[in-house]
């Protein structure tokens, strides 16, 4: 049982590696739906079928999706990508905001009870899934949601700056 | 029952579903070219065989025999697997579908579901999902530029409906309180056809917006925008010949089955029959006739509707679907909740769902098609 969940470890952590150092964004994107996808196997394997095909649908169907999406539309030559920092502060806060973001997740899984299921196979119903996100946990994912529409509206901030001209009217 | 019989069976199950399914699809198309061509007031096939009823036969051995062509400037790997992810993606999500009253013979598992999944309306739509890559795969690896577009477009059509699709079975999930397709085709048969989704669960509107999500997800016309014969000259299947290109033509029809035998599951009772009496037709046949009565829908609004351009397209999922969709939600909430009303308010509890149904639809429509008067003929009689 732990060849199968190392060999799935091993797919994750290796595509998303690959993913990070291949020059070729198309490459780099299939490899990061490949990553995803090996997260939604890493479910299957610990029994939650829910959970593992809401991640299909949503990280492999929609949001790689919009990710090869705007890939197909920007630029695609591996030449005209800069991948060096513009500056040492700016390379220096990219590895501390890295840092601290890890820091976090890692005081959160480690500080986290994580229950051991005394049966074979756990008997949570998608039912049971709903209650609990919706009622303990309603705050938690009120948050997640404000936190998706603020990265949302920025990113349309950001790609949408240095469309309009200066006077701030959209050219017929 | 062991692994071993386990396996034999499912290996059985999915060899029979695979070639009565590749039938069908042989067999669909040659209905719509013929439902096609009486509606244009001309034939249709008919040379081949009576009826034209060899045809299929015969297109299936020409894309066999057609000489297989890669250009030279295309990216191979993903050229060749496109094709092979489209189609497995349709045929992956026909599995859990249920066609059959559960029927079991010498100890066999379910007979007439090859896979009884507790989230099999989740694994259809992240299967659905998963099939755009074929397209979207196809059209990059393609190297050329009315590929790539048809890819572009083809990928924002199917991530704006899914969002439409997705929300309208959420009123159906709240009615049934599982995702399990079995379990969901039985809750719907209490009381024959009354009960059916459609008419029973106030789902009446959730249905239609499905089957409009569908006929996109599927890019069949009014949708077929990604493959625009006038504009992009077949988009992403431009650059595929032969049998690669038939892969892709049969992965459009096995998506149409598949989101068809969804509609038929989750709305129209499943294998169910519609009334008592009419049991004794085996559960099999009605759900093949009613994944035929969608079918034929499917052909008969290509042969209607005239094609959309890509800002109506968004429009309409963006701006009336969605909204729709998330109304109906409430609708499908209000009337669960309010299951227990009885004497004098069962009049207002029909009203209150019947007026949240309707006064969406009109108050977004109107508003929606404001401006868009009645078309003015200047030059032409009409």
């Amino acid at each position: 049982m732990n060849a199968v969940l190392a060999a799935i470890a091993l797919l994750v952590l290796g595509s998303a590696a690959a993913a990070l150092a291949l020059r070729n964004l198309i490459h780099s994107a299939l490899l990061l739906i490949l990553s995803w996808l090996g997260i939604a196997l890493f479910f299957l394997w610990a029994d939650a079928e829910f959970a593992a095909f809401a991640q299909v649908l949503v990280y492999v169907g929609a949001v790689s999706m919009v990710v090869l999406f705007a890939v197909l539309l920007t630029r695609q030559s591996r030449a005209d990508l800069s991948v060096t920092a513009q500056s040492r502060g700016r390379a220096a806060a990219g590895v501390g905001a890295a840092l601290a973001v890890a820091a976090v997740l890692a005081f959160a899984v480690l500080r986290t009870p994580l229950p051991v299921p005394s049966g074979l196979r756990s008997a949570v119903t998608v039912r049971q899934l709903g209650g609990e996100l919706m009622g303990p946990h309603a705050g938690a994912l009120l948050l997640v949601g404000v936190l998706l529409t603020v990265t949302l509206l920025g990113a349309v901030t950001i790609a949408g700056a240095g469309r309009l001209p200066p006077d701030g009217k959209d050219q017929p | 029952m062991t692994i071993l019989q386990f396996f034999l069976w499912s290996l059985l199950k999915v060899a029979v579903v695979t070639v009565v399914m590749l039938l069908a699809v042989a067999y669909t198309v040659l209905l719509e070219r013929k439902l096609v061509g009486r509606i244009q007031n001309r034939w249709g096939p008919s040379r081949v065989g009576p009826f034209g009823l060899l045809q299929p036969l015969v297109d299936g051995a020409k894309s066999f025999l057609k000489e297989d062509i890669i250009p030279t400037g295309v990216y191979r790997p993903l050229y060749l697997i496109a094709p092979i992810i489209a189609l497995g993606c349709a045929l992956i999500s026909i599995a859990v579908v249920p066609f059959g009253e559960p029927v079991s013979i010498a100890g066999s598992p379910h007979l007439f579901q090859i896979s009884d999944v507790n989230i099999g309306l989740l694994v259809v739509l992240g299967v659905t999902s998963i099939g755009v890559y074929g397209i979207a795969l196809a059209g990059w690896s393609s190297n050329n530029k009315y590929s790539l577009l048809g890819a572009l477009r083809s990928s924002a059509q199917l991530v704006s409906y899914e969002l439409a699709l997705g929300l309208s079975l959420v009123g159906v999930v709240l009615r049934a309180g599982t995702l399990n397709l079995r379990l969901i085709v039985e809750q719907q048969s209490t009381q024959g056809m009354l009960t059916w989704n459609l008419f029973g669960g106030g789902q009446f509107v959730a249905f239609f917006i499905y089957l409009m999500a569908a006929y996109a997800e599927t890019n069949r016309s009014p949708f077929d925008l990604p493959e625009a014969e006038s504009e992009l000259i077949a988009g992403h299947l431009t650059e595929y010949s032969g049998f690669k290109y038939a892969l892709f033509f049969m992965a459009e029809y096995f998506g149409m089955c598949a989101l068809s035998g969804m509609a038929v599951t989750l709305f129209l009772g499943g294998w169910q029959a519609p009334c008592a009496f009419l049991e004794v037709v085996p559960s099999y046949v009605w759900f093949a006739l009613k994944l035929l009565g969608l079918l034929l829908g499917f052909i008969w609004i290509r042969a209607t509707l005239p094609r959309l351009r890509i800002d109506q397209l968004t429009r309409l999922a963006w701006k009336f679907l969605v909204p729709l969709a998330l109304i109906n939600l409430g609708t499908a909430g209000f009337w669960i909740r309010s299951a227990g009303w009885a004497g004098p308010l069962q009049p207002l509890r029909w009203a209150v769902a019947l007026a949240l149904v309707a006064l969406p639809f009109l108050l977004i429509g109107r508003k929606l098609t404001a401006g868009i008067g009645p078309r003015i003929y200047r030059y032409a009689a009409p």
